[in-house]
């Protein structure tokens, strides 16, 4: 990194610097002046190249392998870097550690004393943001990680999409060595990229390149801040080693700025009018939430809007949002009979009132709507203050009627007023009869998932309701929470798990980036732990595959994490994908010896989950075929769980 | 016009399979549909034991009849993928309806004390 200021130090860079420089000036000799003379230019001086080649002491200086440095006088620019981080509290640094920035690494365990943040060891990048993801779910603070030059942060670019998608904000320091005349050479040059963020920029809500100490201090708080305004979303900061390596200048004056939480965007006073007024005077509105509680009072917030309205709630699940429990809540389906709907931070606003079906028709998939043509249509997303081109998480266009580019938890209390002041008076009988119809229809829909949930009860292996239920028989007494639910159950959980608490269910990951369930549920147990709450997941085969180190991060640092396993062994989605376009291909799908279509089934060997994670220092037993069994292995692994480590019981299930 | 010509072809089929059932001309075998169900990749969305989730509705118990059944799985053009006589023969077919006739009803929920905690 140039500096504008010449420092009275010797650092490492201006030594080096220093004996190059010097040793090209001394072997000058200029080639291109004999070009200038055989031009017939004689009386003129010699030109003097730009350059020359390397005399061999130049050749070391450059590429060798630096001799033992003089110990760096002066206060650390990476010390100074640990007191800005300090000043945001921020509880864990996830990480999988790595030269490019191993000065700001000594500075946090010797100068900051592995303190806020806390370094937790990972064995790869996407563990360590996927941690900070599931964490930030439960804390609602963000963590901080760091990533290795480029390929560190290639590592890490999945999980970082994951949390663009499912906006949770996670502060990525990378570290990056830009100074390409002074760079150690080869595998540090490999790792230096001129423009590192942009592997990211995609999918970060913002990103800056600090080149002063200062300009560190800012840009660290300014991440934050942007990173914890909603909608929240990743950040990411590159870090000079050099930058962090040298010392702070003598009488350098620096200072930290305060970090002042933005408030959320809310709605504009009109639209919430006007949406209060069409969902005031509507027969039969109803509310599809899906990202739209940020913390439990999201939840308070949404319950008291549909008691008012009883209105009929949708949860998509990105969050917990609305409790099951509750008589107002529908499955998607009711859609079909809203005059009113009100999408409150949906992911995908047209599939929410559309279906599209993949009959392979030429690939184009049938597409029919879900609602009554007159039906009203209100959006209040934060979201869509962060769309960006290239990465299509923006989904298809929905035109709606009232669009509110807002934070809907942000909103819901002007909205709730405004819709109690919009009530006509002799609209307040109907709405009652409203409710009373609703307590009928959720009281018979309970019924019948519970009669569902009894087919195939005894089948081995195991259903995958079954597996849910036995599950919960043995922590419904406990503060719990579900941490994530990797795979598909079937939603069993979400349709017969009582969920009433924000944290009770924590939704996917976003990004659909297969990968997620294993890190974010040990971030969340991490988050957890520290509330004294007991995380419980359902993870699959496939997604712990994708990164299974991250059980040895939970042992090393004492995660306590309940992880029940859905091993259909196969990646069951892909199954049927390539079993649906060999039936519209008219042939018959080959198995190679597998259950499913050649490369979709993990099996043949079966993958002994049990012995990987205890390999890891997990408890763990399995692989439990047989339902009968799993309620004496799942009692055993709260035990587990609960004296402060983490357990896995590998079940072998039905494919959904 | 064209899935009516479609489910008319299907509905013609599935007459003919009916008829040679009835005719006694083949004996659906439960023990042949369930290999069938597997290798057909039937489970892939319905389950194992034919009981449904989230990817496709319940097949047993109770299946519907096979004429039905049959000119469901031969016509579909929605969520479910067609299965043609070229990659799943009639008496495939036959034989898995009758597997799925050989399943149990489940217990009542009432009786199962986890679904009534």
């Amino acid at each position: 990194m140039t500096r504008k200021h010449p420092r009275p130090e010797v650092s490492r860079r201006k030594f080096l610097a220093g004996v190059a420089v010097a040793g090209a000036a001394s072997a000058v000799t200029p080639p291109a002046a004999s070009a200038a003379t055989t031009a017939g230019t004689a009386s003129a001086p010699p030109r003097r190249p730009s350059a020359l080649p390397p005399t061999m002491r130049v050749a070391v200086a450059e590429t060798a392998t630096p001799k033992e440095l003089p110990r760096i006088g002066g206060v650390p620019g990476s010390d100074f870097m640990v007191d800005v981080i300090k000043t945001l509290d921020i509880k864990y640094l996830p990480s999988n550690p790595a030269s490019s920035f191993r000065a700001i690494h000594e500075s946090l365990i010797n100068y900051g004393g592995n303190k806020m943040p806390e370094f937790l060891t990972c064995a790869h990048e996407e563990s360590a943001v996927g941690m900070a993801h599931g964490y930030f779910k439960v804390a609602g603070k963000p963590l901080m990680t760091l990533c290795h030059g480029t390929v560190g942060l290639q590592h890490a670019a999945m999980a970082v999409y994951n949390a663009w998608c499912d906006r949770v904000p996670v502060i990525i320091v990378g570290g990056n060595d830009l100074d390409a005349a002074h760079r150690p050479p080869g595998v540090p040059t490999i790792h230096s990229a001129q423009d590192i963020n942009a592997l990211v920029r995609d999918f970060t809500k913002w990103d800056d390149t600090p080149v002063s100490l200062q300009h560190f201090a800012q840009s660290f708080v300014r991440a934050y801040k942007i990173a914890m305004t909603p909608p929240y979303g990743p950040v990411a900061i590159s870090l000079d080693a050099g930058l962090q390596q040298e010392p702070m200048r003598n009488g350098e004056k620096l200072y930290i700025p305060r970090y002042v939480p933005t408030s959320p965007p809310q709605g504009d006073t009109g639209a919430v009018k006007e949406a209060a007024r069409l969902l005031a005077n509507a027969q039969n509105p109803v509310i599809v939430a899906d990202r739209a509680a940020r913390s439990e009072n999201g939840v308070r917030l949404l319950v008291e809007l549909a008691e008012i309205l009883q209105a009929q709630v949708i949860d998509q699940g990105g969050r917990m949002n609305f409790p099951n429990t509750h008589y107002l809540r529908r499955p998607p389906t009711a859609v079909g009979n809203a005059d009113v709907i009100l999408g409150l931070e949906l992911t995908d606003f047209w599939a929410t009132v559309n279906a599209y079906i993949d009959n392979g028709e030429h690939g184009l998939g049938i597409n029919t709507s879900r609602i009554k043509p007159e039906t009203k249509l209100i959006s209040i997303n934060a979201s869509e203050l962060l769309t960006k081109a290239n990465y299509q998480d923006f989904q298809r266009f929905q035109s709606v009627d009232v669009s509110m580019a807002a934070d809907a938890e942000a909103t819901l209390p002007a909205l709730i007023e405004a819709v109690k002041a919009a009530i006509p008076a002799d609209r307040k009988a109907a709405i009652e009869k409203r409710g009373e119809a609703a307590r009928k229809a959720f009281a018979e829909a309970h019924e019948r998932t519970k009669q569902a949930a009894a087919l195939a009860w005894d089948a081995s292996p195991v259903s995958t309701a079954r597996l849910v239920m036995e599950t919960w028989a043995q922590i419904k007494d406990l503060d719990w929470s579900l941490v994530a639910s990797s795979g598909n159950v079937s939603n069993w959980p979400r349709r017969l798990w009582p969920m009433q608490k924000y944290y009770h269910w924590l939704g996917a990951s976003g990004g659909y980036g297969v990968g997620y369930g294993a890190p974010a549920s040990v971030g969340a147990a991490l988050a957890n732990r520290d509330l004294g709450r007991f995380s419980v997941s359902i993870q699959s085969d496939g997604d712990l595959m994708y990164a299974p180190g991250v059980l040895w991060t939970a042992a090393r640092h004492k995660i306590p994490l309940l992880a029940v396993m859905h091993n259909n062994r196969g990646y069951h989605q892909e199954v049927m994908h390539v079993q649906r376009l060999s039936n519209f291909r008219n042939r018959v799908a080959s198995l190679g010896g597998d259950m499913g279509p050649i490369g979709t089934s993990i099996e043949n060997p079966d993958i002994e989950y049990h012995k990987l994670a205890e390999s890891m220092g997990w408890w763990a037993k399995g692989p439990i075929k047989d339902p009968a069994q799993l309620a004496a292995v799942i009692k055993e692994a709260v035990a587990v769980v609960k004296s402060g480590q983490p357990a896995l019981v590998n079940v072998w299930t039905q494919p959904r | 016009m064209r899935l009516v010509y479609e489910f008319g072809q299907a509905a013609l089929a599935a007459g003919l399979l009916l008829g040679c059932l009835l005719g006694g001309a083949f004996a659906a075998s439960a023990e042949k549909g369930k290999t069938a169900y597997i290798q057909h990749g039937c489970w892939q969305c319905h389950g194992i034991e034919a009981q449904g989730g989230v990817t496709g509705p319940k097949l047993a118990p109770d299946p519907i009849p096979i004429e039905t059944f049959t000119a469901f799985v031969r016509t579909t053009n929605r969520a479910m993928p067609p299965y043609s006589e070229a990659i799943l023969s009639n008496d495939d077919l036959a034989d898995i309806h009758a597997y799925l006739q050989t399943i149990p009803k489940p217990a009542d929920y009432k009786n199962i004390p986890l679904l009534n905690q």
